[in-house]
């Protein structure tokens, strides 16, 4: 076997690595450090392809991060100067009544996604792979509401949700005898409503990398399996889900750091109503900016966001530290 | 030569013969001489206007006849002002709206806020010093003290110009009162006649709301709370300024709120949308969806340029006042400048201030021209307004525009006949948009739980509208 053939095993390629240096290739000079070898080596061209990445990324990204660190702890107004008040908007922060309560509902919301919508996709993308026919039919019309621009799912949504008995969804609850219930008007009903709507719009995203994933599963596992005796839930707990553990560990990674960041159904639907029952964090953050039509609490904005962004690079580590031997077993 | 080109799904064939060498050297210089003279001309042109603003002009889905009457007046401006070169655009004043547009710095040169903004946002630097310039007008003087003070910030420096003012009305829809054979010009002067015609209504039209509230989370459900407050006598803050406490739980909502709840839960006559904002309400109302709302007197107009209310429907009557020391909510609006710009901005916006908002309220052939180009363009002309300047003024553009009242009277009659007598009341004066916004969730719990414990959920708002207040005096 030559030592450059791709499906080489890993020990041959480890010891065919001294070889380059009899194969022709030249070793690194001595003088690789200075300016004029990294200008002669091309250095100013990847530097010149490097630049636009460099502006969007400064511009957009790493600019408003060091803006937003710097104005939690200002007092400004954008307009007039900022003053410097230390930790006062983190203060501020965690005295606010409406805090807790953002957290509370946060949690909440992410909770109900976790328990209702993570296992959604699952279990259409293991039906789809399923079925033998109009497979790729069943993917487009599980990834069709991804396609929906989110502010017109929301609009969709809140029509279905109407409270009168005449609304869509009340018009087929009476259908089986169920009264009109009140949706996003009830305090109680508010938070699962909005969890339904956006499990169904963002499930597709999901379905299509675990359909991805599940073609990747060996089909012997399988037909092993099966030898074996072993019925579809069988398979489905003792060969798709440990195979698919690496793509499952991360979905769920993003996902309870998207239900954290939830800002646009809240927005959309309630406005954090009925009674701050679907007030979250990011919409918290949100009404300390603009809320007050004077603007006044944009530091307060900032130190929230910063506490948002801590907690959730803490809870990742954890989370990565924690199902790290789970995902490399 | 020849070309092929592809436009729309067609081929194009172009056939271009070789030029000789002479006749391409004209030809650079004819194009040449061609672009030179292009360009002249268009730095002439650009010349000519030597400022531009843009300027705050309807609401987004204002009716086509509505954006061209406003156009009009766009090119009568510039036309008598050549060197001022003026751009509208849309504007719809909500609060987060607007303190997201004043942060970014893309609000229009020239825009308007609510009476409760003005002063506050003038003491913290967000908006123009006019003092200069709007002191030169001749109708300055002639302002009313208290609407001209909504525009002078703690320094007397004048920081907006009040153009308009309103008090809280009872909205009232005249096909369902008289489908419900109630009498529409005579319509509920005491809150139990609102809960019975409420029910009247309900019962003749079961998918309408009798009466309705705004309960959005946006203030407005805190502003309608307050005006419903004041009519029952309560007031939500006593001092001003950073001395300002608030007194939300006071008799007037107490009873405000009682009265809510038992229209919402025990005659269930407000319908099934509890989440009404300014806007939503407007439509609702022009679709024939309410019976009865609080709003301003001057939302008619805005519901004929937004939401093409149906002639006839509407009806406006003086709030019901119950109680000792009962009266109206008053407010109004405000015309003012971005900060950023430069003086010559100031002073061409203060002239487009002058000509859109003033002339038609103090020059009889402005007044005449304005009301004359809405009535063409079937715009209301004569809708109910406050005096911003002194009587005498008032009565004089009144008398000038009286000839092309386009408004229905008999719609405005029955709170013409009592507004007159009742008490205008300013809105609370310290930190207003951020106490309607923690008076809110108290409106939305009424409205959303059966079991809403009032002076509890007043208490809590309160001590939140408290802090409110401290925040918004914190940096003075």
């Amino acid at each position: 076997m030559s030592t450059l053939d791709p499906i080489a095993p890993n020990e041959n390629r480890k010891a065919s690595l001294p070889t380059r240096a009899v194969t022709g290739v030249p070793p690194p000079r001595a003088d690789r450090g200075t300016p004029m070898t990294w200008v002669k080596q091309g250095g100013l061209t990847k530097l010149l392809f490097l630049l636009p990445l460099l502006f969007v990324f400064g511009a957009f990204s790493w600019y408003p991060i060091v803006r937003l660190v710097l104005m939690s702890f200002q007092f400004t107004n954008l307009v007039q100067p900022a003053k410097w008040v230390g930790l006062a908007n983190f203060s501020e922060v965690i005295h606010d009544p409406l805090f807790p309560i953002a957290v509370r509902n946060t949690a909440e919301f992410a909770g109900l996604a976790l328990l209702f919508g993570y296992p959604v996709p699952l279990i259409m993308a293991v039906l789809i792979s399923e079925v033998r026919r109009w497979r790729g039919l069943y993917s487009v019309l599980a990834y069709l509401p991804v396609v929906i621009p989110p502010v017109v799912s929301v609009l969709l949504w809140k029509t279905f949700y109407d409270a009168a008995s005449n609304g869509v969804f009340n018009t087929i609850l009476g259908w089986v005898g169920i009264g009109p219930q009140q949706w996003i008007q009830s305090q109680a009903q508010a938070m699962p409503s909005l969890v339904l709507e956006s499990t169904w719009a963002n499930a597709g995203s999901t379905v299509i990398i675990y359909l991805a994933a599940l073609t990747g599963v060996n089909r012997e596992l399988y037909e092993a399996a099966s030898a074996d005796g072993a019925g579809l839930w069988k398979k489905l707990w003792h060969v798709t889900l440990p195979q698919l553990r690496t793509v499952l560990l991360v979905t769920m990674i993003l996902q309870i750091i998207g239900t954290a960041q939830v800002f646009i159904e809240p927005w959309l639907f309630t406005q954090g109503g009925p009674a701050n029952s679907t007030l979250t964090v990011m919409l918290l953050i949100y009404d300390y900016a603009f809320g007050n039509s004077l603007g006044a609490a944009y530091g307060e904005a900032a130190a929230l966001s910063l506490m948002l962004v801590a907690f959730l690079t803490v809870f990742s580590l954890i989370y990565l530290r924690a199902t790290r031997s789970w995902s490399t077993q | 030569m020849k070309f092929s080109v592809r436009a729309k799904g067609r081929t194009i064939n172009l056939n271009i013969r070789p030029v000789p060498p002479v006749r391409v050297g004209v030809a650079v210089a004819a194009l040449s001489l061609a672009v030179a003279v292009a360009v002249g001309a268009a730095s002439t042109a650009s010349a000519s206007p030597s400022v531009s603003i843009t300027v705050a002009s309807l609401v987004p889905g204002a009716t086509a006849s509505a954006t061209a009457q406003f156009n009009t007046q766009v090119k009568q401006f510039e036309a008598a002002n050549p060197g001022i070169h003026v751009t509208s655009v849309q504007y719809d004043w909500t609060g987060p709206t607007f303190a997201a547009e004043l942060a970014a710095g893309t609000l229009p040169t020239v825009f308007t806020v609510p009476f409760t903004d003005g002063r506050s946002l003038g003491a913290a630097g967000q908006l123009a010093n006019l003092t200069k310039y709007a002191k030169s007008y001749s109708w300055f003087k002639d302002f009313n003290p208290a609407a001209i003070a909504e525009g002078t910030d703690s320094k007397g420096q004048v920081v907006a110009i009040p153009e308009a003012a309103y008090a809280q009305g009872l909205q009232y829809n005249r096909q369902l009162f008289a489908d419900a054979h109630l009498n529409p010009n005579d319509p509920p002067t005491t809150w139990a006649q609102v809960a019975t015609d409420a029910q009247a209504i309900v019962k003749a039209n079961p998918n309408v709301a009798g009466f309705s509230m705004m309960g959005a989370n946006d203030n407005t459900a805190g502003w309608i709370l307050t005006t419903l407050a004041y009519a029952f006598g309560g007031r939500m803050e006593t001092g001003i300024g950073a001395k300002a406490v608030a007194t939300f739980n006071n008799a007037g909502a107490v009873a405000a709120l009682n009265m809510i709840h038992t229209l919402r839960w025990t005659d269930n006559v407000m319908g099934s949308n509890f989440g009404l904002s300014w806007g939503t309400s407007n439509q609702a109302f022009a679709a024939g969806q309410i019976g009865m709302f609080v709003s301003g007197s001057d939302v008619y107009t805005n519901m004929v340029q937004a939401d093409s209310i149906p002639a006839g429907i509407y009806g406006l009557a003086a709030l019901p006042l119950q109680g000792k020391g009962a009266g109206a909510l008053g407010g109004g609006t405000l015309a003012a400048v971005k900060p950023t710009a430069t003086q010559a901005q100031i002073a061409a916006s203060m002239k487009w201030i002058n000509f859109y908002y003033m002339q038609p309220l103090v020059n009889k052939t402005q007044a005449i021209r304005n009301a004359k180009s809405l009535t063409a363009d079937n715009q209301p002309v004569g809708v109910p307004e406050f005096p911003i300047f002194n009587a005498k003024t008032y009565e004089l553009a009144q008398k000038w525009i009286q000839p092309y009242i386009n408004v229905p009277q008999s719609a405005f009659a029955p709170f013409n006949k009592a507004i007159l007598k009742d008490q205008l009341i300013p809105e609370p004066e310290a930190a207003t948009q951020a106490i309607y916004g923690d008076l809110d969730s108290v409106v939305e719990d009424v409205l959303t739980d059966q079991n809403a414990n009032i002076p509890a959920l007043l208490a809590a708002a309160n001590s939140a509208g408290q802090a409110s207040i401290a925040q918004a005096y914190a940096s003075s």
